[in-house]
């Protein structure tokens, strides 16, 4: 297996199709083919073992993902919103490479490491300088390794997660129908190249057809304009890109986008009146909601369309309640939910979720296989499974709260608090208490011209939940501190407690 | 007679048709197209087969089942003659459009 693959077929399939617009630049998917044989040739006479991307969505970007798998080199995409120092720390553990990127960043590959920069309008030329089609020569041994992906880092140094091609390719075989899109279908991609996300994105396009215009810098007016341009029927949105989206839209009016036939969102816990308002504000649009991370190659539970209908119109509070759900497992794809112990719980408990599956790699450099003998991986995310399978999450496993003998998620008391009319988004954290050991701490911020005292919202608390649950403080602050990718960094938000700010 | 590695990539001897293992049943299985054993990586054709005609040949992007439903093919590659296991022919497996979740 090799994800080469997946665009052999959609070359062969529909190769005049376009793969990927970016401003006003454009391949086919049998152009692609070509730069990848390109790129290829290029790596494998070159000197380095990793092909990086240190650099916004372009063409480069699926040309350099399916460049490095024929050339049998890992693609390493890098955030490019990380420090300089930062960066300077990454490369060392990926050298001798070559590095993908544009001019500012040249200057911040540190002396004494084997990292050759490569312009990108530059690789972008040389991938489309193939005089013919090249003869598929890729290596088919599965644990070849495809793609390599630093984790975000939010508890600690950032590792490196390694994904085999036999992870990507049995993701895409299972869940994307080979040619599914229509001729004119277009997806909006918004999500960038060092997100899972961005990559498996690219793939899946290309398994289904799909044209595919970048938007490497995200605005709410930006996105809705490129939409309606573009004539964009599906596309891929983290949380907080929809709430933008959402505000905008409060602000300025109908959507006008008839043509945008679905929406899928992921990555980041979704506030339920942030969809309520998105489903009142797309009436024709299906939302798809996908959970999934860098070490199961992306989603493995999704809530589908109809379920966030069935859900929006029903009376019922257990239908209701799976419009916050992440959905059910994709086929091939399994989960459990077990105790501290490792016992594996039934529907409704809650406690932490485990994955298994083909997809799932649980790997990092240098640390090896974390699956468990029977393949399972752990998540390090808390949450229940429902009687039909609906996954609702509850936070990171580590974020639960233990108050006295009691465990409790911040999920539960966000989910509670952000239905408060005045409260626009919710953190609820832990903090140190001498006598409950930890106490419930929530900070919040107001809507705009809202007022609220710290009483109301405590009994608004007390009103829907056990009173363990009250939040002993209440701290009102402008806005919380998500990363770039709409992670909600409770660390930053524990710290600034603790110092009191 | 061949144990099957999910993975692994055959070839026809007598048309174009590729495929690609996606799941294989433990016990050893013979798989042919257009009446003639698909070839590994490196093998070579028999000069002698011949390509057996009738069926709809394969399509490209399409899944091949047995009746158990525990073999499984995939077409990456289109081609005149039809698939077969232990010489019963394979069938193409239903579609399942699901939406785009990313």
């Amino acid at each position: 297996m090799n994800v080469m693959m997946v665009l052999e077929m959609a070359a062969q399939g529909f190769g005049d199709r376009v793969a990927c617009v970016s401003g006003e630049d454009s391949l086919t998917y049998q152009e692609l083919y070509d730069a990848a044989g390109q790129v290829a040739a290029y790596l494998r006479a070159s000197d380095c073992d990793y092909l990086a991307m240190l650099d916004i969505s372009s063409l480069a970007l699926p040309i350099g993902l399916f460049g490095a798998a024929w050339a049998g080199k890992p693609f390493v995409p890098i955030n490019y919103r990380l420090a300089e120092d930062q960066v300077a720390a990454l490369l060392p553990r990926i050298q001798p490479a070559l590095l993908l990127t544009d001019a500012t960043h040249t200057a911040s590959i540190p002396g004494g490491v084997a990292v050759t920069p490569i312009a990108r309008d530059a690789f972008i030329d040389m991938a489309r300088s193939a005089k013919e089609t090249v003869k598929p020569d890729w290596h088919m041994d599965p644990e070849e390794v495809a793609v390599l992906l630093f984790t975000s880092g939010t508890t600690g140094a950032p590792k490196a997660a390694v994904l085999r091609h036999r992870h990507l390719v049995s993701y895409i075989f299972s869940s994307v129908e080979f040619g599914a899109a229509a001729e004119d279908d277009v997806a909006l991609g918004t999500v960038p190249p060092y997100h899972i996300a961005g990559v498996v994105s690219v793939l899946s396009s290309a398994y289904a057809g799909r044209r595919v215009v970048q938007m490497p810098n995200f605005s709410p007016g930006g996105w809705l304009e490129t939409a309606r341009r573009e004539r964009v029927t599906t596309a891929f949105v983290v949380p907080t890109m929809l709430a933008q989206i959402v505000n905008e839209l409060q602000r300025t009016g109908s959507a006008n986008l008839p043509r945008l036939a679905s929406i899928a969102y992921g990555g980041g816990k979704m506030p339920a009146p942030v969809i309520e308002s998105a489903l009142s504000l797309f009436p024709e649009t299906g939302f798809t909601q996908a959970y999934g991370m860098t070490e199961t190659a992306s989603t493995i539970t999704v809530l589908y369309p109809d379920d966030h209908r069935a859900a929006f119109a029903s009376d019922d509070p257990a239908v209701r309640r799976r419009l916050v759900s992440v959905g059910r497992a994709l086929p091939g794809v399994e989960l459990q939910v077990r105790d501290g112990q490792g016992n594996v719980l039934p529907a409704g408990q809650r406690g932490e979720v485990y994955v298994r599956g083909e997809q799932v790699a649980g790997e990092y450099v240098g640390k090896g296989s974390l699956l468990d003998a029977e393949g399972w991986f752990a998540t390090r995310d808390a949450g229940e499974i429902d009687d039909e399978g609906y996954l609702f999450l509850e936070g990171r496993a580590d974020d639960v709260i233990v108050r006295g003998a009691e465990n409790m998620s911040p999920g539960e008391i966000e989910d509670v608090l952000v239905r408060h009319l005045a409260v626009a988004d919710v953190c609820v954290v832990g903090v140190p208490d001498t006598h409950w050991g930890e106490a419930v701490a929530a900070v919040v911020v107001l809507k705009p011209d809202a007022t609220v005292s710290v009483e109301e919202l405590q009994g608004w608390v007390r009103e829907h939940l056990r009173s363990s649950r009250v939040p002993q403080s209440i701290t009102f602050t402008e806005a919380l501190p998500y990363n770039e990718t709409g992670k909600l960094l409770r660390r930053v938000i524990r710290a600034d407690l603790a110092t009191g700010h | 007679m061949n144990q099957l590695k999910p993975g692994v990539r055959l070839r026809s001897a007598v048309c174009d048709t590729e495929v690609v293992v996606i799941a294989a049943p433990a016990a050893e299985v013979t798989l042919s197209c257009g009446g003639a054993p698909l070839l590994e990586e490196g093998q070579e054709a028999d000069a002698s087969v011949t390509l057996e005609t009738g069926g709809d040949g394969t399509q490209l992007g399409k899944r091949y089942t047995d009746e158990d439903g525990v073999l499984e093919l995939l077409c990456v590659k289109p081609g005149a003659g039809a698939l077969a296991a232990n010489g019963v022919a394979l069938f193409l497996k239903g579609a399942k459009p699901l939406p785009s979740s990313d």
